[in-house]
């Protein structure tokens, strides 16, 4: 039980992964949820990363790990000037508020 | 190992009760603190496994950073946040169904995960034995990955900027120094000059 492979830390990140999937659906109003819940499911990704890296003992694994964080880090900044500006026109951040663009 | 297995179970269950507590609990400042847990114990997973340099990198970045924006945005932004849970409990059971069923799916395929032999013999740049993480890291991040690591850098100033144009607003009614509107000033447009009588005033 206490020897800890490659497959712990896998389902460790699986777990994470439904957990950022859970909190999409749970939360479907309020996007700074969402928003998080993103970042749980790249935190997943990355574990996932770099447990793959240290069984193979492939140092790419982690070089790749660090592109996702830095991918992650835009999308967040971008993601809450988008939310700053929408609250600012719209006094409200709703998810079902979001149809300006409707048809 | 067991000090090792011990640790790691540590670290993974507060990690995933705080991914938990991120998306269930009910004022989202308590959620971006439970984040920032969730994050501190994942750094603690990458130590576990070797690496060092992507663990500090986590807390650096992801505490440091991304989650104080988070903090600002919620107690920024005046936001009614009981209304935005309406509708928690009717989507309660989709949420777990669809959960449940990802996390079966991925355990599957997960934890009878085995190496091929042959996985060996095509690992691009292996972990050296004397050198440290960071040494290694850096030894291959500036040389094999070098345009990889400029288009980091170049997502991250595009993601910058736009932050900046997205959020940026001219507000009406403020006086700001304009430096070219002063210099293209001439006396003419100030001064009159009149010529007074002795005596008489304007």
């Amino acid at each position: 039980m206490f020897e800890v492979g490659l497959s712990h830390y896998l389902v460790v990140a699986a777990i994470i992964f439904s957990l950022g999937i859970f909190g999409i659906f749970m939360n479907r109003k309020n996007v700074i949820i969402i928003l998080m819940s993103v970042e749980l499911m790249l935190l997943a990704v990355n574990i996932n990363l770099v447990a793959f890296s240290a069984e193979h003992g492939d140092l790419v694994g982690q070089i790749f790990s660090l592109f996702v964080l830095t991918v992650a880090a835009a999308e967040a900044s971008i993601g809450l000037a988008i939310l700053v500006v929408f609250f600012r026109n719209r006094g409200s951040i709703a998810v079902e508020d979001v149809n300006i663009m409707k048809g | 190992m067991i000090i090792q297995g011990l640790t790691f179970y540590m670290f993974s269950l507060v990690a995933i009760t705080s991914a938990l507590l991120v998306v269930t609990s009910r004022n989202p400042v308590h959620s971006v603190l439970f984040l920032i847990l969730a994050f501190f114990n994942v750094a603690g997973l990458f130590v576990l496994l070797g690496a060092e340099f992507l663990a500090m990198i986590l807390v650096v970045v992801y505490v440091g950073a991304v989650a104080v924006l988070f903090m600002f945005v919620v107690m920024m932004l005046d936001i009614n946040f009981v209304e935005l849970r309406q509708g928690f409990l009717q989507y309660l059971p989709y949420g777990i169904v669809i959960g449940l069923v990802l996390l079966i799916e991925l355990v599957i395929v997960m934890s009878g995960w085995q190496l091929s032999s042959e996985t060996l013999n095509v690992i691009a740049s292996p972990i050296p034995e004397t050198k440290t993480n960071t040494h290694a890291l850096g030894a291959i991040i500036y040389t094999d990955y070098i345009y990889s690591f400029q288009v980091a850098g170049f997502i991250l100033l595009i993601a910058m900027i736009g932050a900046i144009v997205l959020t940026h607003r001219k507000r009406p009614g403020v006086r700001k120094q304009k430096i070219a509107n002063q210099l293209a000033r001439k006396p003419e447009d100030s001064l009159k000059i009149h010529k007074v009588q002795s005596g008489k005033g304007i």
